[in-house]
């Protein structure tokens, strides 16, 4: 009777993976679908902490189990809430690497169960992939994070290719020498795949550039996913199967997905270290480059006497936390007679789709988002381009510069428009690593400062226009 | 050898599952616009929180005498509990900015 019901608590919950997933790739229904998953995950939890039976007997240590659920539920509700909307990316990453652990947790005891009870080479088949995975998932995520953070800086060396592939290889030789060779002995080896797992992930991720962690994230989101079907077989366990799998195949998709909203291949992406090798090769020095500054008056001038602006928004946006002053700007604008727009390009910001978030959080309205193919075709009417601290989606380089690392990336045309006036911080070339030859363009000119503040200058001056 | 083709046999429905839900996946997110890109990915890590299920029976089934198991599966329901919390609320964070105009 319980295990039927635990049956279908499982197949109930697995049904509520799929409707939720399909329902978070519905602009209209995303929200709810995350629920919907949410409550399969809960029937799913519930059910086997009650039902579950090993052998005949139930799970015991219940203390334990509510009091980690408990804490993980408080620590991750806080950490989900406290969260700045800029530094979510960062967060999904934290996140997806506490899964990666949890599954690489999961093959240590088993695999300490095996070593004792039982040599069960079948269970081995499936500890092995779950630990491997689990871990590159968990030390790729946490680096992923650090680097999303600003803690940790890009870092590769000549032929770290070849030293991740010794590597790979490794870990896969002594995977399969342990499968074979199952001793008593064989603890040390399981911890040295184990290490050498860990530091497999952070080698692969070390080198990739900081523009391209989305991609990473993603990938190693279906990794995790991955594990977790790994447990799925452990324990006979269908709706771990599920989802994990799940989850692997649509995080895989994902993955290519965001890299053809960049123009490039996952290949390019994971081989091509974008911050490192950019430093020797790409990013031709910008000849004679000149830039001029505005003064903020004159931008007041120029905006509110425009037909029509369109606002770029960028990193810097995000990380000067200015998007409510932008907003008010806009507002300001608009009252003033002045057709105002944004012009979002797909990977602004940190991740696909992170300025629509942060300015939805401002309470922009959706109608004036619009997308790159459509700016593109209204910056020729455009009179004023206001770019606020984004940097590499409008580089021209990525259409005129071969040898730049981001050559090929489809950016925004902005330099059709009448005038160019942009907001950053100061010179510095942006995430990629890359000089900017619009900065010197004649049409452009500067309005150094932090985003939030100009902006706040700007309405005042505009104000008393 | 014989081992592997063992396992194959023994796992065959789990098999055939895997291989259906490859294609499920692929097929659900087929078509997602790219402004959803971030929240997809990030209710996706929600899902794979399932992976707590298994720290669950880890720690349910750890003798309690056996202390390195106790300690190590009270992480992993931790951690497992961490990802599928904070992923669901996180993502409903996100959508919630999406969903105030309309």
């Amino acid at each position: 009777m319980g295990y039927s019901i635990l049956s279908i608590a499982y197949l109930l919950a697995s049904v509520t993976f799929i409707v939720g997933l399909k329902m978070l790739s519905n602009p209209a229904a995303a929200r709810k679908g995350n629920w919907v998953a949410a409550l399969g995950m809960g029937i799913a939890i519930f059910a086997t902490i009650f039902l579950y039976k090993e052998d005949g007997k139930p799970l015991s240590n219940y203390g334990w189990i509510f009091g980690g659920l408990l804490i993980g539920t408080v620590v991750g509700t806080l950490a989900a809430k406290k969260v700045k909307m800029t530094a979510m990316p960062q967060m999904v990453s934290l996140f997806n690497g506490m899964g990666g652990a949890c599954a690489a947790l999961i093959s240590v005891i088993e695999f300490e169960h095996v070593m004792q009870f039982d040599a069960n080479l079948a269970k081995l088949l499936i500890i092995l992939p779950g630990l491997i995975i689990g871990s590159v998932s968990f030390s790729g995520s946490m680096i992923a994070w650090g680097k999303l953070d600003g803690r940790i800086k890009d870092f590769a060396f000549r032929g770290q290719h070849i030293f991740n592939l010794v590597l790979l290889f490794a870990i896969l030789a002594a995977s399969v020498y342990l499968y074979m060779n199952l001793g008593n002995d064989s603890m040390l080896l399981f911890m040295m795949i184990l290490l050498l797992s860990l530091s497999y992930g952070v080698f692969f991720v070390m080198p990739i550039g900081g523009a391209d962690m989305p991609v990473v994230i993603s990938l190693l989101n279906s990794f995790t996913g991955v594990a977790a079907a790994c447990g799925g077989f452990l324990y006979d366990n269908k709706a771990m199967l599920t989802g994990g799998i799940l989850v692997g195949a649509a995080g895989t998709l994902l993955t290519i997905l965001m890299c053809k909203a960049m123009n490039r291949s996952l290949t390019n992406v994971l081989i091509g270290s974008f911050g490192g090798n950019s430093v020797v090769g790409g990013g031709q020095q910008v000849q004679g480059g000149v830039s001029k500054e505005i003064s903020l008056s004159d931008a007041a001038v120029v905006m509110s006497y425009a037909n029509k602006v369109m606002i770029v928004p960028g990193y810097g946006l995000a990380v000067a936390q200015a998007q409510h002053a932008c907003h008010d700007l806009e507002k300001l604008l608009t009252e003033k007679g002045v057709e105002v727009k944004y012009a979002i390009h797909p990977v602004a910001g940190r991740m696909p789709g992170h300025m629509n978030v942060l300015l939805a959080e401002a309470d922009v309205s959706y109608e004036r988002l619009i997308e790159m193919e459509q700016a593109n075709e209204e910056f020729p009417s455009t009179d004023v381009v206001l770019i606020l601290g984004a940097n590499d989606v409008v580089n021209p380089a990525a259409k005129s510069d071969p040898a730049s690392p981001i050559y090929g990336m489809p950016v925004l045309d902005v330099e059709l428009a009448k005038t160019i006036i942009v907001n950053k911080r100061s010179m510095k070339p942006g995430y990629a690593g890359i000089e900017n030859e619009l900065f010197y363009r004649p049409k452009t000119s500067m309005l150094f400062g932090d985003a939030k503040k100009v902006l706040q200058d700007l309405i005042t001056e505009i104000k008393t226009l | 050898m014989e081992r592997i083709f063992d396992w194959f046999l023994l796992h065959q429905e789990m098999i055939y599952i895997v291989l259906l839900m490859i294609f499920v996946g692929i097929e659900v997110i087929g078509r997602v616009p790219s402004v959803l890109h971030t929240p997809l990915m990030s209710g996706a890590n929600a899902i794979h929180g399932v992976v707590i299920i298994g720290a669950i029976i880890v720690m349910g089934n750890a003798s309690s005498d056996n202390y390195l198991a106790l300690a190590l599966g009270f992480i992993a329901v931790i951690v497992g509990t961490l990802n599928v919390v904070g992923g669901f609320v996180v993502t409903d964070r996100m959508l919630e900015m999406f969903k105030k105009k309309k």
